[in-house]
């Protein structure tokens, strides 16, 4: 099929296929893909980041796991967080902070912050409907609404938060391990000393004699 | 109207863009026309310029990788790429070959996503804006899909890492990614259909914007524009970086060096990814995928220079570093593609008509945030 | 002929025995050593990179500007397509920082040198001579600093400009304020 225009007539048999096409094959989303959002959300694959968010195990004031190290702080490439380390009434420094700003306008969602923390305690969100009329109130968030339980962790990365939980409680067990470990060490020395003394006090009498 | 030239010829000066739908962002042309012919041609650069070199003096090393993401846009994966090879070669650090095979994986699922985007994007600039560019742009979102499911972000994927890549492929991704790879050639033979013959496509693009290769090399000009023009020399065989050297494919190139031998050329160059796609699939082995001895946090190179390279889907994506040995980098110097590409566009523009210079430049394929840094 | 920069120096010294070359020593474990080039010497020597049939260093990938401080560098990151060997790092050397900031431009050998070099001169102050259009690349033509150089000093407010709209948001809000 070499005739003039041919090239022409091939294409536009191409557009009437994908036409009418996109009305039969819905099913297979081949060629009809687009999602009528909002009324038809997209399910967010796994992976799925959007911000940052802090995570708490069981009560939000105690069970807060960011000590207030500020590693985050620094590495953060745009700089969006801010710390203030937390004091108690005598004004010594306690591991918590009293100020936890992520300014998500600036943000960019990359992800830094995460990998940097040492203690399990910041992770990627997935929202996305964060607009808001205002830039600076509803933008910068605090630690209040950044707080957000491990249960809302474990909904949202199933697989990554159950690494973090194994990874924790391993942590855990090699602490109670070490820390058993050293009880006994001490237990141990401590009766090698009560025997040394007996020893000393049982031998005393045979040397005098 | 502003100057007689020759024979009471009039010209007309004209600045084209930096708010035109076909300049792909914010790039600006004067144009001095004789008539609808170019007699001259000067780019202007700097509207989306946010001097990227100076920010990432200012951060660690590390703290670069999510800049990379946004100069080029389109392929975001490859530039994570060219950062983490140029650091890699200053720092000399060893690359685990699961890491190896999945950049291979994701780079050339970027390539695939570029080009795809380039067919509809030439079409846009040619005037035939709809119907191709929707068809590209739905197969470039499934690819996105699939980098949503690995790195968390459709294009902001901050991926790689020095030694390695951030995450393991998730359960089932490779499974999901072959099976689309599978259906690909399917659809680039149907957009081959609908584009290929098309008489008013051939008169549009042949024998439009010719640059001989030995204009192209002086020129500095890379990747598919340079092949295009009939020069072999593609940097994933002549350096073999990651795990090239053992996968089979071939070097597509032009032989005329006009808009069509671009624009078929990105099409052979999908072809040959498909073919790299499916032996990364088949050879990827299991094991670690980032190299244990770098640290996350305190990285600090040695001190030194070093200019690593690869092939982009645009073109050479170079990284020139120099470490002082601190936290930070020295100095921070990319060599955008995008950019030395428009070395030759006032030669390749001069003496066509005005619209065939915006085909040109839709062939020469560039992305502003690449371009203006 | 494999191209180490040893055997380009080599190379140069036997045709050039003139020119002042001498090869500098890179640390890293990229082990790209590089050549410094005395700067009224560079354009003979590119010349003579370019076209030597043994070399044939045809293609100038990468052009970038360092700062020092004491002088400027440009670096240039050559190729050679033919042979598909590389990089051979050249660099020149500025006198100093702020007046004898002046460097020849290749760009007449390389023409991909071109908006790199405009760029080195946009933003670090290298003065390229025998560029056939040395102007900034990136910053506007008004603007008067050199924002890659060590030494700039960032406006407090980088999207500051004193604009008539300015003046009239004050004068809107002024009377707001005192009521």
């Amino acid at each position: 099929m070499n005739f003039p225009g041919s090239g022409i007539f091939k294409g536009m048999v191409v557009s009437a296929i994908n036409l009418f096409g996109s009305y039969f094959d819905r099913a297979h989303a081949k060629r009809l893909i687009t999602e009528q959002y909002p009324e038809e959300r997209p399910t967010l694959p796994e992976a799925s980041r959007s911000f940052p968010f802090l995570v708490f195990d069981g009560d939000p004031e105690k069970g807060i796991r960011c000590v207030a190290c500020k590693i985050c702080e620094k590495e953060c490439p745009p700089q969006c967080i801010l710390i203030e380390q937390d004091r108690d009434e005598n004004g010594k420094l306690l591991r918590r902070p009293k100020v936890f700003n992520i300014d998500i306008s600036v943000c960019m969602g990359c992800q830094i912050c995460v990998e940097s923390c040492p203690f399990e305690s910041i992770r990627m969100d997935n929202i996305y409907e964060v607009s808001s009329y205002d830039r600076f109130d509803s933008l910068v968030l605090p630690k209040e609404k950044l707080l957000k339980s491990n249960e809302y962790y474990h909904s949202i990365h199933p697989t990554e938060a159950a690494e973090t939980d194994a990874r924790i409680e391993a942590a855990r067990l090699k602490k109670e391990a070490a820390a058993k470990a050293a009880a006994q060490k001490m237990a141990a020395a401590k009766a090698a000393a009560e025997a040394k003394a007996a020893a000393e006090q049982s031998s005393q009498p045979e040397s005098q004699a | 109207m502003t100057e007689a030239d020759g024979a009471g010829a009039q010209t007309l000066d004209v600045s084209l863009g930096p708010q035109h739908p076909s300049t792909h962002g914010v790039f600006r042309m004067n144009v001095r026309m004789d008539g609808e012919t170019v007699v001259k041609l000067q780019p202007v650069f700097g509207y989306l310029h946010r001097n990227h070199e100076k920010l990432a003096e200012g951060k660690s090393w590390l703290g670069s990788m999510p800049f990379t993401d946004r100069l080029d846009y389109i392929c975001p994966i490859t530039n994570n790429w060219g950062y983490a090879l140029a650091v890699e070669k200053l720092a000399g650090i060893e690359v685990p070959d699961r890491a190896e095979y999945i950049r291979v994986i994701v780079g050339e699922m970027t390539r695939i996503q570029n080009h795809t985007a380039f067919l509809g994007f030439i079409l846009g600039d040619m005037g035939a804006w709809g119907s191709a560019l929707m068809y590209a742009f739905r197969e470039r979102e499934k690819i996105l899909d699939l980098f949503e499911g690995l790195t968390g972000a459709r294009m902001m994927a901050n991926y790689m890492r020095f030694g390695g890549v951030r995450c393991d492929l998730p359960a089932g991704w490779l499974e999901k990614a072959r099976a689309y790879i599978e259906t690909y050639p399917a659809f680039l033979d149907e957009m081959e259909k609908f584009l290929t013959g098309n008489e008013i496509l051939l008169s549009r693009l042949q024998g439009v914007g010719v640059m001989s290769a030995e204009r192209a090399i002086n020129g500095g000009l890379s990747g598919p524009v340079l092949r295009a023009s009939g020069v072999d020399y593609d940097i994933r065989k002549v350096d073999g970086y990651g795990v090239y050297p053992r996968l089979k494919f071939r070097v597509p190139r032009g032989t005329v060096g006009d808009c069509f031998d671009r624009f078929m050329l990105r099409i052979l160059e999908i072809r040959e990814s498909i073919q790299i796609l499916q032996q990364a699939f088949a050879q990827i082995p299991q094991g670690p995928i980032l190299n244990p001895a770098v640290k996350t946090r305190g990285f600090k190179p040695p001190v030194g220079e070093a200019y690593g390279r690869i092939e982009g889907p645009k073109g050479e994506l170079g990284f020139h570093l120099v470490s002082d040995g601190g936290e930070k980098p020295y100095r921070y110097h990319i060599r955008p593609p995008s950019l030395i590409n428009l070395t030759l566009l006032e030669e390749m523009c001069v003496g066509t008509k005005i619209a065939d210079v915006m085909v040109i430049l839709g062939s020469i394929d560039i992305v502003l945030g690449e371009v203006d840094r | 002929m494999t191209l180490t920069p040893q055997t380009v120096l080599d190379r140069v010294h036997a045709a050039l025995p003139q020119a002042r070359i001498e090869l500098l020593n890179n640390p890293s474990p990229s082990g790209q050593h590089s050549l410094l080039v005395h700067r009224d010497d560079a354009l003979e020597v590119a010349q003579f990179l370019k076209n030597d049939p043994e070399l044939l260093l045809d293609y100038a990938s990468n052009v970038s500007g360092v700062d020092y401080p004491d002088h400027l560098e440009a670096v240039y990151h050559l190729f050679s397509i033919a042979q598909k060997q590389g990089p051979i790092v050249l660099r020149t050397r500025t006198g100093d920082r702020s007046g004898d900031a002046c460097l020849p431009s290749l760009t007449p050998v390389w023409k991909s040198a071109d908006f790199q070099e405009r760029e080195a001169f946009d933003l670090l102050g290298i003065r390229f001579e025998g560029h056939p259009d040395l102007r900034r690349l990136l910053m506007w033509d008004e603007f008067v600093d050199h924002p890659l150089r060590k030494d700039y000093v960032a406006p407090e407010d980088y999207e500051y400009e004193p604009t008539p709209h300015g003046e009239i948001l004050a004068k809107i809000s002024a009377p707001a304020s005192q009521a």
